[in-house]
């Protein structure tokens, strides 16, 4: 009998959407280069014209706020590099606003690239978050200074799920004269966000964490900011990162997208009554066991969760074993000892830090699956346990 | 289509993963030594009971706890087979090498989980012999202090290359050493070839 896989790592990378497969295979073989003249060219250049307006108006933007990018990293290291462009050639408007704010729970590619500016003359503050994930608005109030240039806080996070209040958070921002950047990659496509609502002025977004194809992501940057290239070299996206447009991925992109728009309300609700169902399903059938994160501003589908005494890699390889699959921000999988950054920074002790993995759900998901790790998980945490020197039954 | 046909290890870490040897489960277990190193807030921690022979001086029986990873578990099930029935001052010779060759070698990153199970079997050696008033056969690892502003041992020297340090650059990085007056580069660099050339040729 075929194993049963379970997927519950949609926070890492989702499958294709049917549908995306559907299009992406009808456009496979327009090859024309969207810069040039002829048919060929003006035949994908309105399949990349297409797509953003997809992605325009699902964030409430203008199609040329939007500037197609390599991945999520590729977006968030634009928008943390302008502060550091130094150059004459350029065009960006210098203002030696060296400072950038931004959280001690963003992901690696906002985190190495604030250090890698610090290295360069940048001052980086980190803001710290509450035990459930938020930044605080006052030390946010408190961090903005004159030399402030830009505030990144990232809009969901991808361990814990915990929603940021952007709103609010952008006010405080431009009160203070800075601009805002939030990372959402995590909540794109997961929350409704519309840019001018909430007052931001660059967002980033990744299409494979929707049901797109990897390789793609999109940056919204509003129209009269100050904005300098990461990628220099071309007038591809207006002058604003060169190279030829990946057109069969930014087409992947844009019907994601589409289908996001149609499916993403209804889907919130399903996924979170899987969720809770999964949480509800622990609690009853597993002593001594923590949820990390926010007990309601969190993204439907995240599930953090420590299990005293259990170790993080070995909890994910022993459902992987099972056919589910989990994630661990801790530890041993990585090849480091060092726990989770996040779940350091929202104060969890740190041996449950170790012992967390984290459970993303995805629109394949179904109650079956939620009965079938139930089934699962009881039995390995016990194993676990019982081997292990940090449990003790109570 | 099934996804496990390729395992993130071997199939023998993957056979002691899933069935580890010798776990210890019994409460009244009656040890003549025991070991425990590292901790939980390292991430990882381990204890190793053993029962001696004395007639023959051999391990009688090799059993383990342990708060870790899958390699941490896959090693230490296969030193305790490893080590049953053999004379107490091989066992205490065990090595990571021999345990990850046992296992069909473990990738360079997961090495510093499989060191633990043998460095518990060398304290719970130890502790037998304390136990049994033979206190001259203990075998202490004396480490050696390599940066004296920054008070960096020998042994974190060891422990920073086996989580992945490979150059000087990581070894200051990971343990700060040589970070004050420098001094102590050239011993550094003489100890990170000495533990490369233990622990990965």
């Amino acid at each position: 009998m075929e194993q049963r896989q379970v997927y519950l790592d949609n926070n890492a990378t989702t499958p294709l959407h049917p549908e995306v497969v559907r299009t992406l295979t009808e456009t496979m073989a327009c090859f024309g280069n969207p810069s040039s003249m002829h048919g060929f060219g003006r035949e994908a250049r309105g399949l990349v014209e297409e797509a953003r307006s997809n992605v325009a108006s699902f964030i409430g933007a203008l199609p040329e706020e939007v500037i197609f990018v390599g991945s999520g990293s590729e977006g968030n290291n634009t928008v943390l590099s302008i502060l550091a462009c130094q150059s004459g050639q350029c065009s960006c408007d210098r203002d030696h606003k060296i400072h950038i704010i931004t959280t001690a729970i963003e992901h690696p590619c906002i985190l190495e690239t604030s250090k890698c500016l610090e290295g360069h003359g940048s001052r980086v503050t980190y803001l710290g978050v509450d035990k459930h994930g938020k930044i605080r608005l006052d030390e946010l109030r408190a961090s903005l200074t004159p030399q402030t240039g830009v505030v990144s806080v990232m809009m969901a996070n991808n361990e814990i799920g915990t929603i940021q209040d952007i709103r609010e958070i952008a006010q405080i921002v431009h009160a203070g004269g800075a601009l805002f950047h939030t990372d959402a990659v995590q909540a794109f496509g997961k929350i409704p966000i519309n840019v001018v609502d909430l007052g931001i002025d660059f967002l980033t977004v990744s299409a494979h964490k929707i049901y797109g194809p990897k390789g793609v992501g999109a940056l919204y940057v509003r129209r009269g900011v100050r904005f300098c290239p990461l990628i220099h070299g071309g007038h591809q996206e207006r002058g604003r990162r060169a190279g030829t447009e990946n057109t069969l991925g930014i087409v992947g992109l844009g019907k994601a997208v589409e289908l996001r728009s149609r499916e993403m309300a209804e889907e919130a609700i399903r996924i979170a009554a899987l969720k809770k169902a999964l949480k509800e399903g622990i609690v009853e059938r597993i002593p001594d066991v923590w949820f990390n994160g926010h007990p309601t501003d969190c993204l439907a589908g995240t599930l953090n969760v420590s299990f005293e005494g259990a170790e993080g890699e070995s909890m994910l390889l022993y459902l992987d074993l099972e056919g589910i699959a989990v994630s661990t921000g801790s530890a041993c999988a990585s090849g480091s000892l060092d726990p989770s950054h996040v779940l350091m920074a929202t104060g969890v002790p740190v041996e449950r830090a170790h012992g967390s993995i984290r459970m993303s759900l995805g629109r394949e998901n179904t109650m079956e699956d939620v009965d079938y790790v139930l089934d699962k998980l009881p039995g390995i945490i016990n194993r676990i346990r019982e081997m292990s020197t940090a449990y003790t039954r109570r | 289509m099934s996804t496990h046909q390729s395992w993130a290890y071997s199939e023998k870490v993957k056979d002691h993963f899933v069935n580890p040897r010798n776990v210890l489960k019994d409460d009244e277990y009656k040890e003549d030594g025991r070991g425990i190193v590292g901790n939980i807030q390292c991430g990882d921690e381990m204890l190793v009971v053993i029962k001696v022979d004395p007639e023959n001086g051999t391990i009688a029986d090799c059993k383990w706890k342990t708060y870790g990873c899958a390699s941490a578990i896959a090693s230490t099930s296969a030193m305790s087979e490893l080590v049953m029935g053999m004379p107490i001052d091989e066992a205490f010779g065990i090595g990571p090498k021999q345990i990850a060759s046992a296992l069909g070698q473990l990738p360079d990153n997961k090495i510093h989980c499989s060191v633990l199970g043998d460095k518990a079997l060398r304290a719970a050696i130890n502790d037998y012999y304390t136990r049994t008033g033979q206190p001259e056969k203990v075998i202490k690892e004396e480490s050696r202090i390599i940066c004296k502003c920054m008070n960096v041992t020998d042994h974190e020297i060891e422990e920073a290359i086996l989580e992945g340090a490979r150059t000087f650059l990581e070894l200051q990085e990971k343990t700060k050493m040589s970070t004050a007056c420098g001094k102590c580069k050239d011993d550094a660099e003489t100890l990170l070839k000495v533990y490369m050339k233990k622990h990965f040729s």
